[in-house]
C-alpha cells in the first residue's frame, strides 16, 4: 500500500467535492473531472501493488492487475463523455440566460413556501 | 378452481371493451363467472360435505414461498356462495339501478375483478396469496366508493376506506410473515394442523387481527364503512354488506379455533372489539336519519356481533356465527337494495321527508318486513334461527357478560329495524315542505324481483332449517374440526335462549315506541358537530408533517442536496470503517521519490484548481492534475490507461477553452465565510474519508484478483498479449458495447444542445 497514492486521491476528491458544492455551473463540472480523476487512481490502487505493464511476453516478473486498469480505462472514457456534454449544457444555458449560475429550484422553493403557510 | 379466478378476470377485461355496445347490459355478461361458480360449488357440495375439503396448487413464485394454492371447504363453500349467490342477485338489479346509463365500462369491470378477488380471499389456503386477494378487495373498494369521481365527498370517502383497510392490510401482512416464519410454512391448512406458539407468533396474530378489525369495521376502525355509503347502492349492497366487510370474519372465524387457546389475549381482545362494534352501531343506527346509513351503522352492529360469535373459538358459537353470516348477507343486501329503489322513486333517503310508500309499493313493502324480521330475529325467518342458535351457544359456553350484551345488542337491533320500515313505509306526519311522497313513481318488477327471490329464500331456509342447516353445519365442522354441533330448530320449546329472543324483541319494542325520548336523549349524549375525528387529526397532522419534511429536505438548494449526499457518505460508512477496518499488512509512504513529488503535484494542483478565480487558470490546473496522473498510471504499471488519459485530457482541455472562451473571465462573487466554510468542512470530510477508505479497502482483500486468471487466459482464449485490451475487446466486450452507446448519447445530446437555436428553439425559453 503506497500511501502517496491514497492521499493524492484523497486531495483530489477533496477539491472535486469543495467544487461540486458551489453555484457556478463551470466550477461544479471541473468538480466533477477532478472527481474523476480520483475514481480512476482509486481504481488503480485497489489492484495492489504496482508491477509490470500486464502484457504476456514469457517473463516471469509480476505483472500489475490488469482488471482495474480495465475498469479505469472505460471510466476515463466515461467521465469524458459526461464533461463534454455538461459543457454543452453550460455553454447553452449562457446562450440563453447569460448567466453560469445554478439557480434554486423555483418549483421546490414553491413547495416549502407551502409547507411554511400552512402550518 | 383456477379456471373460476381466471373466468372473472377475463370477464373483467371483457366488461369494459362490450360495455359502449351493451349499455347497462353489460352487467349480464358479468353474470356469467357467478353463475359458473355456483355450478361449480354445487357439483364440490358431496367432495366438501361434513369437512373434508379439495385442495389444488399451482407454481407461482416459489423463492418467495409463494404459490397458488387453494382450497374449498365447507366454510369456503358457505362464503363463496354467499359471494356468488349475491352477486347474481345484486348484479342483476344493478343492470336496472343503472338502467340507460352507458358509461358502466369501468363500473363492470372493477366490481368483477372485486368479486373474483373475493372468491379469491375465501379459496386461498396460502397465506400470501390471501394478502395479495385481500388486498385486491381493498383496492377495489377504494375504485367503487369513488366510481362517481367528479363528488369531492365521494373520493375523500374511497380515500378514507382505502387508507384504513389497506393501512390494516399492510399490518397484516407484517402478522402473516411473523406467523409464516414461526410455523415454518404459509400454508393456512397447515398452519393451523400445526400451530406454532411462542412471541413472534403472539405478535404476529396480534398484526392479523388488526387487519382483520380495520376489513370488517371493527370498532375502532369503524369509521369507513358509513362514509363508503357514498358508493351507488349496488356496490352498498354487495361489498359493504354482504362479502368484503365479511372477510375479517371469515379469517377470524379460520383463526379462532386454533388461536384462542394459543395466543393469551385473543378472546378478551375478540370479544371487546365485537360488542363494542355491537353496541356502538347499534346505537349510531337509531340516530341516523338517511336509510342508507341507518343501514350501514346497523352492517356495522351486525359485524360485531359475527367477530362475537366466531371469534370465541367455540364450535357452537362458531356455528351460530356461520348461521348469522348467511342469514345477514340474505337480508341485509335486500334491505340496501330497497333503499336504492326507494331513492330511485322518491329522490330522498331521508327518514323525516318519506312517508306512505307502505301503500304505493306494497311489494317492497312485503319484503323489507320479510328482511327486517330475518334481521331483529323474528320466527319464520332465517334470522331468527341463528338468533336462537347464538343464545343457546352463549348459555352454553358464553361468558354471562358477552351474553347481556348481545341481549342489548339484539334489542338496539329490533329498535333500528323497526325504525327502517317505519321511516321508509308508514303513514305519518311530515311537514308540508317535505312532503314528497305524491312524486314517488312506482318501480319496475325486474328491479324488484332480485329481493323477491332472496326473501323468499330467507323465508323458505327459516320454516325449513334442514335445508340451510346441512350446509351451516358443514362449514362449522371444517373451521371447528368437530363433529359435536347442535342443528338449526325452528323451535326449542320454551328453552331460556327462547327467553333471551323475547326479553331483546320486548326490549326493541319499547325503545321504538319511546323513539321520542329516545332521539332526545342521544342529541344530548350527541358529541358537538364539527368535532375532528381521530381519524381527520391523524390525517392533518400527517399532511402537515410532510409539507415541513418536505420544506425542510427539498428546499431547492442544489448546493444543500449535494452537501446532504456528501456527508451521508462519509458518516455512514466511516462507523464501519472504524468498527471493522483492518490497516494492510505492508505500508510504504512510496515507491520512489519522483512518485511520492508527482503525487504532490496532483494534490496541489488540485487545491490550486479549486480556489482558482479565473477560468482559465481553474482549467489549465485541470489540465495540470490530468496529465500528472497519467504519469501515476506510467509509473503503477499502466501504459495503456496514460495513453488513454492523455488523449481524453488534450480533447477535454480543447474543449474547455472552446466553451470558456464565451464565459466571463472571472467566476462570480464569492460567498459567505460561513457558506466556504462549510463547504471546505465537508470537502475536508470527503477527503480524509477517501483517504482512509483507500488505505483500509486495500488491507480487506480476501480473494486474489480476477485479474490472475485473466492474464493468464488472454493469449489462449482472446488470442492477444496486451490483457487489458483483450479484457476490453473480448472478456468485457459488452462493457465496451455499453460504453461506446454512452459516447453516442452524449455526442447526440451535445449535437442538439449546439444546434438550438439561440433563442431558445420553438419551445418557451426556460427561465422566463
Amino acid at each position: 500500500m503506497i500511501v502517496v497514492l491514497a492521499l493524492a486521491v484523497g486531495g483530489l476528491y477533496a477539491a472535486g467535492a469543495f467544487l461540486l458544492l458551489q453555484r457556478s455551473l463551470t466550477r461544479i463540472i471541473l468538480g466533477i473531472a477532478l472527481l474523476g480523476h480520483g475514481a480512476n487512481l482509486l481504481l488503480l490502487l485497489a489492484g495492489g501493488a504496482s508491477g509490470r505493464a500486464p502484457i504476456v511476453d514469457g517473463s516471469d516478473q509480476a505483472v500489475s492487475d490488469p482488471l482495474p486498469q480495465a475498469l479505469a480505462l472505460t471510466a476515463i472514457v466515461i467521465t469524458f463523455g459526461l464533461t463534454a456534454f455538461l459543457l454543452a449544457l453550460a455553454y447553452r444555458s449562457w446562450l440563453l440566460r447569460h448567466d453560469d449560475e445554478v439557480e434554486d429550484d423555483v418549483e421546490d422553493r414553491r413547495i416549502a413556501r407551502l409547507g411554511r403557510g400552512k402550518s | 378452481m383456477i379456471g373460476l379466478l381466471l373466468l372473472y378476470g377475463g370477464v373483467a377485461l371483457l366488461g369494459p371493451a362490450l360495455s359502449r355496445r351493451l349499455g347497462a347490459r353489460v352487467l349480464f355478461l358479468c353474470l356469467v363467472p357467478h353463475i359458473a361458480t355456483l355450478a361449480y360449488l354445487v357439483s364440490a357440495w358431496p367432495r366438501v360435505a361434513g369437512g373434508r375439503s379439495i385442495a389444488e396448487s399451482h407454481e407461482w413464485v416459489p423463492a418467495l414461498s409463494l404459490g397458488v394454492d387453494l382450497r374449498l371447504d365447507a366454510f369456503g363453500l358457505l362464503m363463496a356462495g354467499i359471494i356468488s349467490g349475491i352477486g347474481v342477485a345484486v348484479f342483476f338489479y344493478a343492470r336496472w339501478y343503472f338502467a340507460g346509463r352507458s358509461d358502466l365500462g369501468l363500473f363492470a369491470g372493477v366490481i368483477t375483478v372485486f368479486a373474483g378477488s373475493m372468491v379469491g380471499v375465501v379459496m386461498a389456503d396460502n397465506l400470501l396469496l390471501l394478502y395479495v386477494f385481500w388486498e385486491l378487495t381493498s383496492v377495489t373498494s377504494y375504485l367503487l366508493i369513488g366510481i362517481d369521481h367528479q363528488k369531492g365527498a365521494a373520493r375523500a370517502a374511497a380515500l378514507k376506506a382505502l387508507l384504513i383497510t389497506g393501512m390494516g392490510g399492510l399490518v397484516m401482512l407484517g402478522g402473516f410473515v411473523l406467523v409464516g416464519r414461526a410455523a415454518g410454512t404459509f400454508s393456512l391448512s397447515g398452519i393451523l394442523a400445526t400451530p406454532p406458539s411462542g412471541a413472534t407468533t403472539t405478535v404476529g396474530i396480534g398484526l392479523v387481527l388488526v387487519g382483520a378489525f380495520t376489513k370488517s369495521a371493527q370498532v375502532p376502525f369503524h369509521s369507513w364503512l358509513p362514509g363508503a355509503m357514498a358508493a351507488p347502492t349496488p356496490v352498498s349492497a354487495y361489498l359493504h354488506s354482504a362479502t368484503m366487510v365479511k372477510a375479517g370474519v371469515y379469517l377470524i372465524a379460520r383463526l379462532a379455533p386454533v388461536f384462542a387457546t394459543v395466543v393469551w389475549f385473543w378472546r378478551p381482545v375478540v370479544l371487546a372489539a365485537g360488542v363494542a362494534t355491537m353496541l356502538v352501531g347499534g346505537y349510531r343506527a337509531l340516530r341516523e336519519t338517511d336509510l342508507k346509513l341507518l343501514l350501514a351503522y346497523g352492517t356495522v352492529s351486525q359485524l360485531g356481533l359475527m367477530v362475537v360469535l366466531v371469534g370465541a373459538g367455540y364450535p357452537d358459537l362458531t356455528f351460530a356465527g356461520a348461521a348469522l353470516i348467511l342469514a345477514h348477507s340474505l337480508f341485509k343486501a335486500v334491505l340496501f337494495m330497497v333503499v336504492g329503489i326507494v331513492d330511485h322513486a322518491a329522490h330522498t333517503r331521508d327518514l323525516r321527508r318519506l312517508h306512505g310508500l307502505g301503500r304505493r309499493m306494497p311489494l317492497v313493502f312485503a319484503v323489507s318486513v320479510v328482511a327486517v324480521a330475518s334481521m331483529v330475529g323474528l320466527p319464520a325467518a332465517l334470522g331468527f334461527l341463528a338468533k336462537e342458535a347464538a343464545y343457546e351457544a352463549l348459555l352454553h359456553s358464553g361468558n354471562p357478560v358477552v351474553t347481556a350484551a348481545v341481549v342489548v345488542g339484539s334489542a338496539l337491533t329490533f329498535a333500528y329495524g323497526a325504525r327502517f320500515l317505519w321511516g321508509a313505509f308508514a303513514d305519518k306526519p311530515v311537514r308540508k315542505e317535505d312532503d314528497v311522497a305524491l312524486e314517488v313513481a312506482a318501480p319496475s318488477p325486474a328491479i324488484v324481483l332480485p329481493s323477491v327471490v332472496l326473501s323468499i329464500l330467507t323465508l323458505v331456509l327459516g320454516v325449513a332449517p334442514a335445508l340451510g342447516g346441512k350446509l351451516v353445519t358443514s362449514a362449522a365442522t371444517a373451521v371447528g374440526r368437530t363433529t359435536e354441533l347442535p342443528k338449526l330448530v325452528l323451535w326449542h320449546g320454551f328453552t331460556p335462549a327462547l327467553g333471551l329472543s323475547g326479553l331483546a324483541i320486548a326490549v326493541g319494542v319499547a325503545l321504538f315506541l319511546r323513539r321520542g325520548s329516545v332521539d332526545r336523549l342521544q342529541s344530548r349524549l350527541a358529541l358537538p358537530a364539527g368535532l375532528t375525528t381521530p381519524y381527520e387529526h391523524a390525517l392533518s397532522l400527517l399532511n402537515r408533517v410532510a409539507d415541513r419534511s418536505t420544506g425542510v429536505m427539498q428546499n431547492g438548494s442544489l448546493p444543500i442536496y449535494v452537501g446532504v449526499i456528501l456527508l451521508t457518505v462519509v458518516l455512514l460508512p466511516t462507523w464501519r470503517l472504524a468498527t471493522d477496518g483492518r490497516l494492510p499488512s505492508r505500508i510504504e509512504f512510496a515507491d520512489s521519490p519522483v512518485q511520492a513529488l508527482v503525487a504532490l503535484v496532483v494534490v496541489a494542483a488540485a487545491i490550486g484548481c479549486a480556489r482558482a478565480r479565473r477560468r482559465f487558470v481553474a482549467v489549465l490546473l485541470l489540465g495540470a492534475v490530468g496529465f500528472a496522473v497519467a504519469v501515476l498510471f506510467i509509473m503503477q504499471g499502466a501504459p495503456d490507461l496514460a495513453l488513454t488519459q492523455l488523449l481524453v485530457e488534450t480533447l477535454a482541455l480543447v474543449i474547455f477553452v472552446l466553451v470558456l472562451r464565451h464565459l466571463p473571465e472571472q467566476f462570480p462573487r464569492r460567498s459567505s465565510r460561513l457558506a466556504t466554510g462549510l463547504r471546505l468542512g465537508v470537502a475536508g470530510g470527503v477527503g480524509v474519508f477517501v483517504t482512509a477508505f483507500a488505505i483500509i479497502a486495500a488491507g480487506s482483500r480476501t480473494h486474489p484478483s480476477a485479474g490472475d486468471g485473466l492474464v493468464e487466459r488472454a493469449l489462449p482464449d482472446g488470442g492477444g498479449r496486451n490483457v487489458v485490451n483483450v479484457i476490453l475487446t473480448d472478456f468485457r466486450a459488452f462493457d465496451t458495447v455499453g460504453e461506446i452507446t454512452v459516447l453516442t448519447v452524449a455526442a447526440l445530446g451535445i449535437i442538439g444542445l449546439l444546434l438550438a437555436r439561440a433563442d431558445g428553439g420553438e419551445g418557451e425559453e426556460p427561465g422566463k
